[in-house]
């Protein structure tokens, strides 16, 4: 047990939780109060005293199940030898599937047609029928995944083939239909929406429970270690903005939202508690003339922070458009922190966007309407840097003064039109900084079309921002 | 680590997992398995419970609850900016001290001995966190949006939280004569430090599954009939889905039921739903746009 234990917590670190010694000597404490067959108090007790941020919950999940997915009576694989409770609800369950049909015959599911199957599937999830829905899982994994021992496939390919067998998406429109046979009157919209979310909430629950499976033979097969291995996926605030699958925006989209809530706490706590600058030889000496001139009270500066203007630059070209999107939807969160934000979106032509953003309190909806409505394509709408910030400079290079900081966002790759670097300088002349952002790792900078190595010259800097982690940092040290 | 774990298993407080459980239900808390698991490991372990989630999702009820059932005292620390340790452990009753000495000036009392005397207990204030350490029955201490206090604040409840001990420098340190039970609860407005993540146990309260939303109300809404109360957490769980500024918590579901009850409405339809909305919703467009989709025909 110590052992499994000892393998699980540096899993979790490998994964990227902060797991401390104390926090791991806990959890051996915690699980021998526990009953150790009671799996969800042990998962509870682990994750009580290990993970101590919400957002590692799922990381810790899957490593979790990964680890202790082959303990417990009710989650030993079925191999069909009718020990288990489930395999005996599954037969029990079929019993009835025949005197309900009155068809008597086949055991076990390789007899039935798929129609069969699914015609069974449609009434586990529409009864919602907790132990069914895991059953029904479990054989439709066994029949339809197609699993062989050794084979060098991913679980999601497995997946895949499941449900592609199941149809659930053709099963949430039958079941819709069912219901409105079976209700009295016809359903309200309201009902029928209502109706509609159960449905997909419980299909949602099913394919948790096929994956849960596929995972547990796929750990049978192949040992723990080695399937948390490929399972391991980055926390949200390390996901790659270029890289990342829509589930994992979707993540990210969240962790956002609380993310800069506490960046614009930190913020507003740092200029509040502004420390003592350095001595104010002016005022000390006005002051030492009550003294007969002796200096007696120092008189000390009192360190303002500005609150900078800032001019945000943006490509929004299909590969860096993520990044652009959280970088916007940042600033514009912490927008009290700065006195005055402008937004401009690019591609190879240029366009405002700070309208959108003060026309709605909603930053999605401004973002969406920079997607949809700002006009940045001048000719073939591949980028064009130097084409972008000629514009920016002739129509806008007036409103850059000493006082405005300005952010330039996007991976310079340029298609290899003209740079026009020159643009860049003559923004560093006037402004009070120049910062560039760039969402690609620093080994790929400077290879094939980017030029950010010839406009970082005359930036005050340049700033890998991957991920919410490298980005939040940078925003900090702004404002 | 608790340093006395054998006095500790003395004064357990709870059996098992599902008795706290049970317990919890007896005064209409209805807890899930992870929030009575961690209760009672906090028990065993001799830990504070760190709560987060949302806002209204019942982790200061989750306090209240236990104190009820444990029959302890709760004694609550409210977090705010600016909680210094003269409100938070304790401060020397400086007036009555000067009074103290101005009595005394007549005498030629010696020096050490007036020292002594001024910095006994007779002096000391003691604020909660001081008071759930020398409280002789059992308590349970609440430390409420601990989030609200400054980084540096934080280090205030380090001592009493490992050790379970305050240290006065006149004094000497006080240590429990038992062990507290304590919880502290945060929103999670900003990133509580690590010192203090790692001493307690950490317990995450989201908002209910549509099942126990659905018996919360029932719980909590006398009368309530078991189809309206079926009704009232799907259309919730269904304005939850959206994406808001704020979702709808549990106890702004609560307060939608009761209007329910009292408007004599025994189903929703749309009308009604969309005139009681302003109950779940706080934002004008949070309102708007829950209107909007609950009226779509898809």
């Amino acid at each position: 047990m110590l052992e499994l234990l000892n393998g699980f917590v540096v899993e979790l670190r490998n994964a990227g939780l902060p797991v401390s010694l104390t926090e791991n000597l806990d959890a051996m404490e915690a699980v021998q109060h526990i009953p150790i067959e009671d799996r969800d108090a042990f998962k509870y007790a682990l994750g009580a005293t290990l993970i101590k941020n919400h957002a590692h919950w799922r990381s810790f999940e899957t490593v979790f199940e990964v680890y202790f997915s082959l303990r417990g009576p009710e989650y030993k694989i079925g191999d069909g030898d009718g020990e288990t409770d489930i395999d005996e609800m599954w037969r029990e369950m079929q019993e009835q599937q025949q005197q309900q049909e009155g068809n008597g015959g086949q055991g076990g599911m390789d007899g039935m047609t798929p129609e069969e199957i699914a015609q069974m599937l449609m009434q586990a999830l529409m009864n919602g029928d907790q132990g069914m829905m895991r059953a029904m899982a479990k054989q439709s994994v066994q029949r339809f995944a197609g699993m062989e021992p050794g084979r060098p496939v991913g679980g999601t390919y497995y997946l895949y083939r499941t449900l592609r067998n199941l149809d659930l998406d053709g099963m949430l429109d039958k079941m819709m239909e069912q219901s409105r046979e079976d209700a009295p009157d016809d359903l309200t919209s309201l009902e029928e929406r209502l109706e509609k979310e159960e449905y997909s909430d419980r299909i949602e629950k099913f394919k948790g429970e096929i994956e849960a499976e596929i995972r547990r033979r796929l750990v049978a097969d192949r040992g723990a270690e080695a399937m948390a291995k490929t399972l391991r996926k980055p926390l949200p605030e390390d996901v790659e903005f270029m890289h990342a699958s829509r589930d994992e925006m979707t993540a990210l989209k969240k962790s956002l939202q609380p993310l800069t809530r506490k960046l614009a706490a930190r913020l507003a706590r740092k200029r509040k508690h502004g420390r003592k600058g350095p001595l104010d030889f002016r005022n000390t000496v006005r002051h030492s003339l009550s003294y007969g001139g002796v200096p007696a009270e120092p008189k000390f500066k009192y360190p303002r922070p500005a609150k900078p203007e800032l001019m945000v630059v943006a490509d929004i070209s299909g590969s860096v458009a993520a990044f652009a999107r959280f970088t916007l939807m940042l600033v514009y969160a912490i927008s009290g922190q700065f006195s005055k934000v402008r937004s401009f979106v690019f591609i190879d032509g240029l366009d405002e966007v700070t309208d959108y953003f003060k026309a709605t309190e909603d930053i999605t909806e401004a973002i969406h309407r920079v997607n949809t409505e700002a006009d940045v394509v001048w000719v073939d709408g591949h980028s064009d840097y130097g084409h972008a910030f000629e514009v920016f400079w002739n129509k806008y290079g007036k409103d850059v003064g000493p006082k405005t900081t300005v952010l330039l966002l996007g991976d310079a790759r340029n298609n290899y039109h003209a740079s026009q670097s020159w643009v860049v300088k003559e923004m560093q002349q006037k402004a009070r900084h120049v910062y560039w952002l760039n969402p690609e790792p620093k080994s790929y900078w400077n290879t094939g079309d980017s030029i950010v190595g010839e406009y970082g010259t005359y930036t005050d800097g340049v700033y890998e921002c991957r991920n919410l982690r490298q980005l939040e940092g940078f925003v900090e040290k702004l404002a | 680590m608790t340093t006395d774990t054998g006095a500790v298993a003395d004064t357990n407080r709870f059996q098992d997992v599902q008795g706290v459980r049970d317990a919890l239900k007896e005064v209409n808390y209805l807890a899930d398995d992870g929030i009575a698991g961690v209760a009672f490991l906090a028990d065993r372990l001799g830990k504070p419970i760190l709560v987060e989630g949302p806002a209204g999702t019942g982790k200061t009820q989750l306090a209240k609850s236990i104190a009820e059932i444990t029959g302890s005292r709760l004694i609550r620390l409210q977090c705010y900016e600016g909680l210094d340790e003269s409100k938070a452990l304790y401060e020397w009753n400086y007036k009555k001290q000067l009074l103290r000495i101005q009595t005394e000036r007549g005498d030629n009392e010696d020096w050490t001995e007036m020292k002594d005397d001024i910095f006994s207990d007779e002096f000391l204030l003691t604020r909660p966190l001081l008071e759930a350490i020398t409280a002789d029955e059992p308590v349970v201490l609440l430390i409420d949006e601990v989030d609200r206090v400054e980084v540096e604040t934080e280090a205030l409840l380090l001592e009493i939280l490992s050790d379970y001990q305050v240290s006065i420098p006149e004094l000497g340190t006080i240590t429990a004569k038992q062990i507290p039970l304590v919880f502290l609860t945060s929103n999670n407005t900003r990133e509580l430090s690590e010192a203090l993540k790692r001493r307690c146990l950490y317990l995450h309260v989201d908002y209910p599954e549509l099942d126990r939303e659905r018996e919360i109300v029932l719980a909590k809404v006398p009368d309530i009939t078991e189809s309206l109360a079926d009704q009232v957490a799907r259309i919730v769980r269904s304005i939850r889905q959206l994406d808001l500024k704020k979702a709808p918590s549990v106890s702004e579901t609560l307060d939608w039921a009761r209007t329910l009850m009292i408007l004599n409405i025994d189903t929703i339809d749309e009308q009604t739903a969309k005139e009681t909305l302003n109950i779940l919703l706080k934002y004008q467009t949070d309102i708007a746009k829950a209107t909007k989709e609950l009226s779509v025909d898809d």
